[in-house]
């Protein structure tokens, strides 16, 4: 996937620790020129460490980052935040409060072209007419946009977000969030997102990696992710999945709701998304509606197959389905892990 | 209106602040210029005393010091059991009970807080004794006056006036925080008033009352501007004596010493108990129903929080007027303590400002590099302040004369006194506006270009700026109203305002002290109380 790709970042072996609480272990990650990443992980998996070692906020005990190219922080070396070029989107938005939009915007602009990189940023986020506001006056959303159109405004060659999101509500963070990633591509910035939030790194971003315990488990292109985690960890917290013991013999798994291919051999474990799995009434069908949750645009069914396990089926709103109503499954994709 | 420990979230902080940046070598250079003067005196004092266990106390029998260690135990007892009942009970009368007014009654019970002990124990010798105001009155109706409060019981009751409202400010919010399901719980249980107040009531209390009791403690422990107008022997009086009446400090500093180990234990317990305080703080899900009450208990309620505002607060001042008055009469003016409110505005005013400037770098310290070495600073300059002043004076003019006679006697020795006993005031305030604006405004500003140094011009003095003035205000006012230190390391012939009162109190001037005393209650107690206000009823 790096074909025709400059490195942005590339972080080797960094780890940190904090007293006796191990936050980075063995980090590696290559952040690629022009890229929107996320770096998504449950709480306490280091993922805003990460991003505060590569800032430069803060410094590895062992390891190296380098920023297009320069070491930024080694045995040796550690370059302060101020002269590493990376633009910083904070949780909080950290907005100066006592500057009005303009000058929070244009900080980190020499004098020089100051009034024009703020004027472009501002409209880039759609903020133009607001330069003499205070941040107090803002609305939240308008505050993340200053916050961002100030990380954008001295052209850095990294901006990093961490947990943009997490101060909107539900219903407010897929517009916004798929609005921020489209202000971002337009600027052509690589942009390094930090998020525990499975659906918000899959729909912004162009790879995601995954942290686990101070740790990239695994760093792909979010499709590829879903549908080929490397473990079942990572299979079941990007989403709801079920599992199988199977067992593979010639290129293939057979497994209680069928074969499906795999290149393992012997023991496997299978995993089975919910939107994979399909259902058709029928009175001689091999499985038995157990319950069905109702979300209005679609329904979770869990059925109880014939030898007693269960697998859940994620279908559109139509047909009702109802507890003891008989089912066909069939399954139309499944994954194979090697079992541990 | 002073605090011993540092605030709750300061101590009971444990996380880290997220800004993992190594120190500076000049921040902290500049944080341990600024915590030197608070330790060099204590330290010295505590050495003096260690040192004169092997060889000289400079002539104080063990007998002395047993009969200075009782009479100031006794006091300090007295006091502290009278400040817990009254500052308790008012505190209650004011929050659970169906009493008229008892938002004002609860401002009027803190109000004394405006008169230090010293303008206190002025007003009750201009109140009682040959030519007092309560004696004329009394005579006026043909009854005969009163004698002249002084000793024990006159140490006692100024004492217990001017110290109980720290009481009543550290039951209140313990006894709102109070769930009100337990004592219905006991009542429907079958548990009586009495009973419950005692088995349920109080034991949440104890807490606050603790650490209440602990900081009057330590009050009366370092008082001395009360104690030796109204003329009753304790440690800071003994000292006080000790020192003008010989050209040797070695007995006076041996006392400070004995009495700085005493307060060090005090300071150690009241410290630990607002740790142990902090456990019991519940979150009530709903306002008590008040209690109610009737005929002759509202009456009495009514009598006590009466007595205790005219003899605390109304009184004083009548008291104080009508000497200030008497002396109009016979051709004094306010204007002849213009000289003294000079004095103490300019030294108060430098002290504020050296001491904001040296809280800075401690405050950065502090909470953006918060570890085990720093609190052991926050620490040390708590010492200085909480520690009585009399004492670390006397440990300034040792060590000035010893080390650096030429500071001996000049308003810069005394301006580093008050620094280091004041960092505190200036250290709390500027660590909360540093809280306040939260360490990812200096990373945004440090992302964005700017160096640390540049950082903190642009971005964080800017908005550090009103904590800052806040703290500097806290100081000067405090300053303004310091009396045994300022008397002990002041240049010969340096009147401030305060010094003035307690000198002419001392030499039986009551009209020209009472016109000082009620300059500074107006110029500085007042404005602090102010100040403070709105944390105090919080």
């Amino acid at each position: 996937m790096s074909n025709g790709y400059t490195l942005a970042i590339r972080a080797r072996q960094v780890s940190r620790r904090f007293g006796d609480v191990v936050a980075l272990d063995d980090f590696n990650l290559d952040i690629h020129s022009g890229n929107v990443i996320t770096i998504l992980g449950p709480s306490g998996s280091g993922k805003t460490t990460a991003l505060r070692l590569m800032a430069g906020f803060d410094r590895p005990d062992q390891g190296s980052v380098e920023i297009g190219g320069v070491t930024v922080a080694d045995d040796e070396t550690f370059i302060p935040p101020e002269r590493r070029r990376v633009g910083m989107v904070f949780q909080d938005y950290a907005l100066f409060p006592h500057l009005n939009v303009a000058r929070n915007v244009g900080y980190g602009v020499p004098k020089t072209a100051r009034r024009r990189r703020v004027g472009e940023t501002l409209e880039l986020v759609g903020l133009t007419g607001k330069e003499s506001r205070m941040p107090h006056e803002l609305s939240g959303g308008e505050q993340q946009r200053v916050a961002i159109a100030r990380a954008l405004a001295p052209a850095p060659s990294v901006i990093m977000l961490d947990e943009p999101f997490s101060n909107l509500d539900a219903a407010l963070r897929t517009r916004v969030s798929a609005e921020v990633a489209e202000i971002l591509r337009t600027a052509g910035t690589t942009a390094v997102f930090v998020t525990h939030d499975q659906e918000e790194a899959l729909s912004t971003s162009d790879f995601v990696a995954v942290m686990r315990a101070g740790r990239v488990v695994q760093a792909a292109r979010p499709s590829d992710l879903y549908h080929e985690p490397v473990d079942e960890w990572v299979a079941g917290f990007l989403g709801d999945a079920d599992f199988f013991n199977g067992h593979a013999v010639a290129g293939k798994v057979t497994t209680p709701v069928g074969d499906f291919p795999t290149d393992l051999d012997g023991s496997v474990r299978v995993m089975i998304r919910p939107e994979s799995v399909l259902l058709s009434p029928s009175d001689n069908g091999g499985a038995v509606v157990r319950q069905r949750q109702f979300f209005g645009h679609d329904q979770l069914v869990t059925v109880v197959l014939r030898n007693g396990l269960q697998l859940r089926a994620r279908l559109g709103p139509t047909p009702n389905f109802e507890a003891g109503d008989a089912v066909t499954v069939s399954v139309e994709r499944a994954t194979a892990f090697p079992a541990n | 209106m002073t605090v011993v420990a540092p605030p709750r979230g300061t101590r009971t902080e444990r996380k880290p602040s997220p800004v993992r940046g190594r120190a500076p070598v000049a921040l902290w250079a500049m944080a341990l210029v600024a915590v030197v003067p608070a330790f060099a005196p204590i330290a010295y004092l505590v050495w003096s005393v260690v040192r004169a266990g092997v060889t000289d106390t400079g002539g104080i029998s063990a007998g002395r010091l047993l009969e200075l260690f009782l009479s100031t135990a006794v006091l300090v007892a007295a006091v502290t059991i009278t400040t817990a009942v009254l500052g308790t009970a008012t505190a209650w009368l004011t929050t659970r009970t169906d009493l008229g007014g008892r938002g004002l009654w609860s401002t009027l019970v803190t109000l004394p807080l405006v008169i230090p002990s010293y303008v206190g124990a002025l007003a009750m010798l201009g109140t009682s004794g040959n030519s007092g105001l309560m004696t004329e009155a009394l005579r006026a109706v043909g009854l005969p006056g009163l004698p002249v409060f002084a000793g024990f019981w006159a140490a006692w009751g100024a004492l217990s006036l001017w110290n109980f409202s720290f009481v009543h400010l550290l039951a209140v919010p313990a006894i709102r925080r109070m769930d009100p399901a337990l004592e219905e719980a006991a009542r429907g249980l079958g548990s009586s008033r009495w009973r419950t107040m005692f088995t349920i009531v109080l034991p949440q209390l104890r807490p606050a009352l603790l650490s209440g009791s602990l900081l009057v403690s330590l009050y009366v422990l370092s008082d001395f501007g009360a104690v030796s107008l109204l003329r009753y022997e304790t440690f800071t009086r003994a000292i006080y004596a000790q020192f003008r009446g010989r050209l040797d400090v070695t007995p006076a500093l041996f006392l400070s010493g004995v009495l700085v180990i005493v307060a060090l234990v005090l300071v150690w317990a009241e410290q630990r108990s607002r740790g142990r305080a902090n456990l019991s703080a519940a979150h009530p899900t709903r306002p008590p129903s008040p209690v109610h009450l009737r005929g002759i208990p509202r009456l009495t309620a009514y009598g006590f929080l009466s007595t205790i505002v005219i003899g605390a607060l109304i009184l004083p001042l009548v008291t104080l007027v009508w000497w200030a008055a008497r002396g109009m009469s016979l051709g004094n003016t306010v204007g002849s303590v213009i000289p003294e409110l000079i004095r103490s505005v300019s030294v108060s005013g430098m002290a504020a400002v050296v001491t904001v400037l040296a809280a800075i770098p401690l405050a950065i310290l502090t909470v953006r590099h918060a570890g085990r070495a720093t609190r052991a600073l926050e620490s040390i300059t708590w010492s200085a302040y909480s520690l009585p002043h009399l004492a670390v004076g006397l440990g300034f003019l040792v060590l000035a004369l010893r080390f650096v006679p030429a500071l001996y006697q000049t308003v810069l020795l005394l301006i580093i006194a008050y620094v280091a006993m004041f960092l505190p005031q200036a250290l709390t305030s500027a660590q909360i506006g540093l809280r306040q604006i939260g360490p990812s405004i200096e990373e945004a500003s440090r992302g964005l270009g700017s160096g640390a140094l540049a950082t903190l011009r642009r971005i964080t003095l800017p908005l550090l700026w009103p904590s800052l003035l806040a703290g500097g205000a806290l100081v000067f006012l405090t300053v303004m109203k310091e009396l045994p230190a300022t008397l002990l390391l002041r240049p010969t012939g340096f009147e401030t305002l305060a010094v003035r009162i307690w000198s002419a109190s001392s030499e039986l001037f009551y009209t020209q002290a009472s016109v000082a005393a009620l300059v500074l209650v107006a110029v500085s107690a007042v404005p602090l109380y102010v100040l403070v206000a709105r944390d105090l009823h919080d």
